[in-house]
């Protein structure tokens, strides 16, 4: 891109222009966005108020509340795993979703890679529809089949394959499926637009040289797909790890995951400093992850 | 080597059959509940026959309507302001690469990175700390804040790979910078004006968590009213409301879609 100016900015002073047209964005996301976290980074290291909110006094009881509870009597902390196992579940459930994604999605999107330009454009839209679909309302349809009384249990319960209704809803499974059900759209499309760049000439030289089918596509295309691989699992697992819905609405209140877990502290619970600490592991995690990611995509680059 | 066989050798068996299963699979639960919305009985599970009354129940709510009127001049609203200004910062981050060019680009992609839920209580959380009493203005400050990197990516990508020496040559031809920038550089942008417009409008009417959160007590939206209604339980009306909103939906799809396509013949 030549660094020639547009011609709106050449009669007026450079530097201004520039400014004006980009601190407006700027200015907004500085201050409702960037100015936020830092205040929830401070809460975090407060204690809580008497009806929510704080009190100014340090304070690292919210970050030791994860990982021990505070004896009201003699004010001993001893280890309690419960919040741990809440953290755990949601990487643990995130891990799951963005793998179980890759395996549904790379054969699909290689699948819409490879058909013809007319083919190819009908099932581009079929998937991006979901994708566009109010996520909410998607998380409601798939409760809706999963319930006790939904169509699922009732035609395997008229047909008689089960006695009671399959516990389809309100637990973990429900959850995982939630999560790969929200975000597998995220994966398809990325993966698409890289299979889309493919040289397939890799793969006849493959061949050429007898490798299986098998080897082919594992050796040769998921190699060179590498980048596409990391850019679609990036967009699946980080909506996951803070999932509120999938959790809050599959999951029955009973499963929680983090999201709920920090949700719970600024609504009933009135816990800010530990709702905000929470929130820091939360976006710590995230932020690990897309720099790992964004490395890994980075050194690929240079040895590519 | 013949075409022919060059797509033979493409072809993994499986692939397609697992690609029907991966469509059937995000289709499925969609079109169930839209079916279901058509059910005659008050029971959400029993077919009783073809019926529109869960529709006119839905449409005689006073609430439901507020609601559905609040979440569309919000996503206008929000979607318009980021527009405006994430066009401001395309301008200025794709033509102005001398210096804090990263900078800026990380700030205005950040709202992307932080988790939903954590930018829902972190604004709750400013909001308060700084006494913006909550409800319609709070929501509408959180949606043009998340709105401007969905608004900026798609005209920032079209601006860059506009030829940049049009807006010169409309110089040398003594085009005013003001009417070079109407005449040659606004038109040349308006997909990407209009994609971000509607990818900004989508996401804003989408949300649920950062809303919820924002919200306060008077406010409300047609994702936190459905919310609402689902905990009173599964009802038809929670089915015939999300079909409307699915059917809304697909028809912005559908629009974006032929736009782009037009956009493309050009």
């Amino acid at each position: 891109m030549s660094a020639r100016p547009l011609a709106l900015s050449s009669r007026i002073p450079q530097g201004f222009a520039h400014a004006g047209l980009l601190w407006p964005s700027l200015g907004v996301i500085l201050v409702f966005m960037v100015a936020p976290i830092a205040i929830m980074l401070t809460y975090s290291f407060l204690v809580p108020g008497a009806y929510g909110g704080v009190e100014w006094t340090f304070s690292t009881a919210a970050y030791e509340q994860i990982l021990f509870e505070r004896d009201f009597l003699d004010d001993s902390l001893t280890f309690t795993p419960d919040y741990l196992i809440i953290v755990a579940r949601s990487l643990i459930q995130a891990t799951v979703a963005t793998l179980l994604c890759l395996v549904i999605s790379v054969p699909t999107a290689y699948y819409i890679a490879t058909r013809s330009d007319r083919v190819k454009n009908i099932w581009l839209f079929l998937i991006t529809i979901p994708y566009w679909v109010n996520l909410l309302i998607r998380t409601i349809a798939l409760l809706f089949v999963l319930r006790d009384d939904g169509p699922i249990n009732s035609a395997l319960l008229d047909v008689g394959v089960i006695g009671q209704p399959l516990a389809l809803s309100y637990n973990g499974f429900a959850i995982s499926l939630g999560l790969i059900y929200s975000f597998l759209p995220f994966m398809v499309l990325p993966l698409y637009s890289a299979f889309e760049r493919f040289d397939f000439r890799l793969l006849e030289a493959a061949y050429d040289l007898y490798a299986s089918r098998r080897v082919a596509f594992f050796r040769i295309v998921l190699p060179v797909m590498r980048p596409g691989l990391i850019a679609g699992s990036l967009l699946v697992f980080i909506p996951s790890v803070g999932s509120y819905l999938a959790p809050d609405i599959l999951g029955g209140g009973k499963t929680l995951m983090i999201g709920n877990l920090i949700g719970t502290q600024f609504q009933a619970a009135r816990n800010w400093p530990f709702g905000a600490a929470l929130s820091m592991i939360l976006l710590t995690i995230t932020l690990i992850v897309l720099l790992w990611l964004a490395r890994r995509a980075a050194q690929q680059q240079r040895s590519n | 080597m013949s075409t022919a066989r060059l797509r033979d050798l493409r072809v993994f068996p499986g692939f397609g059959l697992l690609s029907v299963g991966c469509v059937v699979f995000l289709y499925a639960p969609i079109v169930v509940l839209a079916i279901y919305s058509f059910n005659d009985g008050r029971s959400v599970t029993r077919w009783a026959g073809f019926s529109l009354r869960w529709y006119q129940t839905v449409f005689a709510n006073q609430n439901i309507q507020t609601a559905a009127m609040n979440s569309v001049v919000i996503a206008v609203i929000a979607a318009s302001v980021a527009t405006v200004f994430a066009l401001g910062a395309a301008i200025a981050t794709v033509n102005g690469k001398k210096g804090g060019g990263e900078g800026a680009y990380v700030v205005l992609t950040f709202p992307l990175m932080v988790p939903e839920i954590v930018t829902a209580v972190a604004s709750l959380v400013f909001f308060v700390a700084v006494g913006i009493s909550l409800g319609f203005a709070t929501i509408l400050i959180a949606h043009i804040v998340f709105c401007i990197p969905f608004a900026y990516l798609p005209i920032k990508a079209r601006l860059e790979s506009m030829d940049a020496t049009l807006p010169s040559a409309a110089a040398d031809l003594y085009a005013s910078p003001a009417k070079g920038f109407l005449r040659i550089t606004l038109p040349l942008l308006v997909p990407g004006l209009v994609s971000g417009w509607l990818l900004a409008f989508i996401i804003s009417l989408d949300d649920f968590i950062i809303t919820a959160l924002v919200a306060g007590p008077g406010a409300t939206t047609l994702p936190l009213h459905i919310y609402g209604m689902l905990r009173l339980g599964m009802t038809p009306e929670v089915n015939a409301i999300s079909t409307l909103m699915l059917a809304a939906s697909t028809v912005l799809v559908l629009i974006s879609g032929l736009l782009g396509q037009a956009g493309r013949k050009h």
